[in-house]
């Protein structure tokens, strides 16, 4: 009986193999086509080539956005996980209302990007009108403030892994390195740290894609100003990620299609890149239990 | 059991946080009612005669589905949506052809048409604004020039048109833009509509109902928001007037490669009117929206309000919104900034509203959406609905609207004043172009950078993106 069941593994695969077809893997190779060509709709692709790839790179402003959106998934990855690991080790700590806190931070992660970036785009511009100034002023207005909202969004979510990652520390460890007379320094860096780096190779991993795959922030925060000329006559939106310029170019006009298609490409291999160098590099620091 | 928890709690946020991703990605479609019939006959349909047999066999009741064609109309304005849908249902019921209307979310309709297009019921009709669009759309373009809907035409200045004379699109109504004026405010501060007749005149009235601000209890011109959904107002239909004049000059009739900027002192005279005169700071500008403006008008704070004929629903109809203002106080002056013999200037008229028929459609969807326009266009349902969305339309058997900034635009034309036509219909790379100018303008008006700034967005962003398009 348990044979034939077995044997019947196909059939049960199909339906979620199919999709995952239809659904991923045709439109992913369907994508890595279009960047060789000249389109419209997908349906008139002409090819020719490599030209896009060569535009993408020769483009300043996908250049700058690289940059820009490397520069923010540093900063972000360091302070989201800073504050989340910080937040979620106090909150073990036994302190009173400790579960109504968790609830708290972790509430902002249900809210959908967009409607938060046009919130705290009115909340910066609420406090930067004291100064005279307004958030599209300057650039490092722009990039301050996304990492300030991610923050924000974020947090939460990468508290609520860490809180399960230093429950699941065995008690008794954690005893015997206090009889053996431990500060409570030595037993966070020793033993807390070292325990819970399951959690932190998930929380960095998830905060290095979101910083990469930001969009909708992006749009409603700022929309890419302010706009800045270079010395080549070409411009630069100065607070516009790699998604954005990728929607942006899509856009722009019909002969734009390809490049931004070309530009996606990149991105993804970009992506998938960094997330498996990092998970090697962190799964070689974790303990196994 | 905590652990237990933690986890259930983390898996059913991870389903929310799924389903919320599906909802927005739906957000970008917005299609809005559209018969299920009406979808499946368009389905069918491209499959060429197989599909006009089900076609007709749906549509037996109406009984005069010959050719067995459906209509796909994807519109542009979300405003219009129930009145396309009503009209729908109407021809529907009368003739048995199917009409199904989708409403592209407001600022998607590149996004929607380019997905629309590349399924098998694509749309038969659709909306094409200017010259960029034609150049990415022209080959789904069919050339109208000859067809009943052209000849019901009473002019041919809004359509768009191809280098061999093909008609790509055809206008079928127009709108006029311009300084929305409160007569009844103005007069209160002494003056009336016929002294203004230029720009050293509009400036002497703004200039002394800001001196007198406190005692009158509002201002000259409503607050020129650089917010996204008002900075068109500014980068799009204010920077036309520099633009035009240029290309009036210049006798250009397509897309120039470069602009001089020869009439931005003309912009930069009539910008630092607006923000030296109105109902905030110029400081405030950045965050300032089209709503605000449009309030700050519609609550009588102001006298000038820079905006367009479909601006009439919101001010004097629109029940939702409250200002119900008096039509008889309502008018629309040209836009004046200081250039030679302007007092014969006229509002600025033109259109993005342009219907092209899908030439990759099937020969019975062609004919079928050929006679639907037709019939939006000369029947009396057609018309009546036409004059209550759009204002005038340039066809024979339009109906008059009730909108007076139409009435005003017309009143110019027949006194012999020239009409400013819309030249930012040239624009390369629309967006972008706009993008740059508002961010530099933005930068002007708080101060933090000079007018070098708004004209190297103007000329070098022009020529930038001319070439990147």
């Amino acid at each position: 009986m348990k044979k034939n069941i077995k044997k019947c593994f196909p059939l049960f695969m199909l339906p979620t193999f199919a999709a995952f077809c239809i659904g991923f893997i045709w439109p992913f190779l369907q994508g890595m086509y279009l960047s060789f060509c000249k389109f419209t709709i997908p349906k008139d692709a002409e090819f020719i080539g490599l030209d896009n790839y060569a535009k993408a790179i020769a483009d300043p402003g996908f250049r700058y956005s690289f940059l820009y959106t490397a520069a923010f998934a540093v900063v972000s990855i360091v302070f989201i996980n800073l504050f989340a690991f910080a937040i979620a080790y106090l909150l073990t700590q036994n302190i009173r209302g400790a579960n109504l806190f968790r609830t708290v931070f972790f509430m902002p992660n249900l809210i959908g990007g967009i409607v938060l970036g046009y919130i705290w785009s009115m909340i910066f511009d609420g406090i930067l009108k004291k100064y005279e100034t307004f958030l599209l002023a300057e650039t490092r207005y722009g990039f301050w403030g996304l990492v300030i909202l991610m923050c924000w969004q974020q947090i939460g979510y990468m508290m609520i892994i860490y809180i399960a990652g230093l429950q699941s520390i065995p008690e008794d460890m954690i005893e015997a390195a206090k009889i053996d007379g431990a500060s409570r320094w030595q037993t966070l860096v020793r033993i807390t740290i070292p325990n819970v780096m399951s959690s932190f190779t998930i929380c960095i991993f998830l905060t290095l894609t979101n910083s990469f795959k930001l969009f909708d922030q992006n749009l409603a925060l700022t929309g890419g100003m302010p706009v800045k000329f270079t010395d080549a006559g070409t411009t630069v939106n100065t607070t516009e990620m790699l998604a954005l310029n990728i929607y942006k170019t899509f856009y722009a006009s019909a002969k734009t299609r390809g490049l931004a298609q070309a530009k996606a490409v990149m991105f993804f291999i970009l992506v998938a890149v960094l997330a498996l160098a990092q998970l090697r590099f962190t799964r070689n620091k974790e303990v196994q239990q | 059991m905590k652990k237990k928890l933690v986890s259930a709690f983390l898996v059913s946020t991870l389903a929310v946080s799924m389903l919320a991703g599906c909802g927005g990605g739906d957000a970008g479609t917005s299609g809005t009612g559209g018969s299920d019939a009406g979808a499946q006959t368009g389905g069918a349909a491209t499959d060429g005669a197989a599909g006009g047999t089900e076609a007709a066999d749906s549509g037996a009741s109406g009984g005069t589905t010959a050719a067995g064609g459906s209509v796909y109309y994807l519109n542009f304005k979300p405003e219009a949506d129930q009145a396309w849908q009503d009209l729908a249902a109407a021809y529907t019921a009368q003739t048995g052809v199917e009409v199904k209307v989708v409403t592209a979310a407001s600022g998607e309709y590149e996004s929607t048409l380019t997905t629309e297009m590349g399924k098998s019921s694509a749309p038969t009709l659709f909306q094409v604004g200017n010259d960029q669009a034609v150049e990415t759309w022209k080959n789904y373009c069919l050339d109208l020039s000859g067809t009943e809907l052209a000849n019901e035409l009473t002019t041919e200045e809004f359509n768009l048109t191809g280098d061999n004379g093909e008609t790509y699109a055809i206008g079928y109504c127009y709108e006029a833009f311009g300084i929305i004026t409160n007569k009844a405010l103005l007069k209160e501060a002494g003056y009336e509509v016929t002294d203004i007749t230029d720009f050293e005149s509009l400036q002497a009235v703004a200039e002394d109902i800001t001196a007198r601000k406190d005692e009158l209890g509002f201002s000259a011109f409503t607050s020129a928001g650089l917010e996204g959904s008002s900075s068109w107002r500014f980068s799009g239909h204010l920077a036309n007037m520099p633009l035009f004049y240029e290309f009036r000059d210049d006798n250009v009739t397509e897309q120039p490669a470069e602009v001089t900027g020869a009439y931005l002192d003309n912009f930069k005279n009539i910008w630092d009117l607006y923000i030296n005169n109105a109902t905030c700071t110029p400081a405030e500008l950045a965050t300032k929206t089209g709503d605000e403006s449009e309030a700050e008008f519609g609550q009588g704070q102001a006298v000038f309000y820079q905006n367009g004929s479909w601006e009439y629903a919101n001010l004097v109809t629109d029940e939702s919104k409250g200002f119900q203002m008096n039509p008889d106080d309502l008018t629309m002056i040209p836009i004046y900034c200081g250039v030679d013999g302007e007092d014969k200037a006229g509002l600025c008229c033109g259109t993005e509203n342009c219907w092209a028929v899908n030439s990759q459609a099937s020969e019975e969807d062609i004919q079928a959406t050929l006679d639907f326009v037709k019939w939006v266009v000369t029947s009396d349902e057609g018309t009546t609905m036409m004059a209550e969305q759009f204002g005038p339309i340039p066809f024979k058997n339009a109906k008059e609207p009730e909108n007076v900034f139409f009435k005003a635009a017309n009143e110019y034309i027949e006194a012999g004043n020239y009409v400013v036509t819309w030249a930012f219909n040239y624009t390369p790379n629309v967006d972008e172009w706009r993008a740059t100018l508002v961010s530099a303008m933005l930068q002007y008006s708080s101060n933090n950078g000079n007018w070098d700034d708004v004209k190297t967005a103007f000329v070098n962003g022009w020529a930038t993106q001319y070439a990147a398009q």
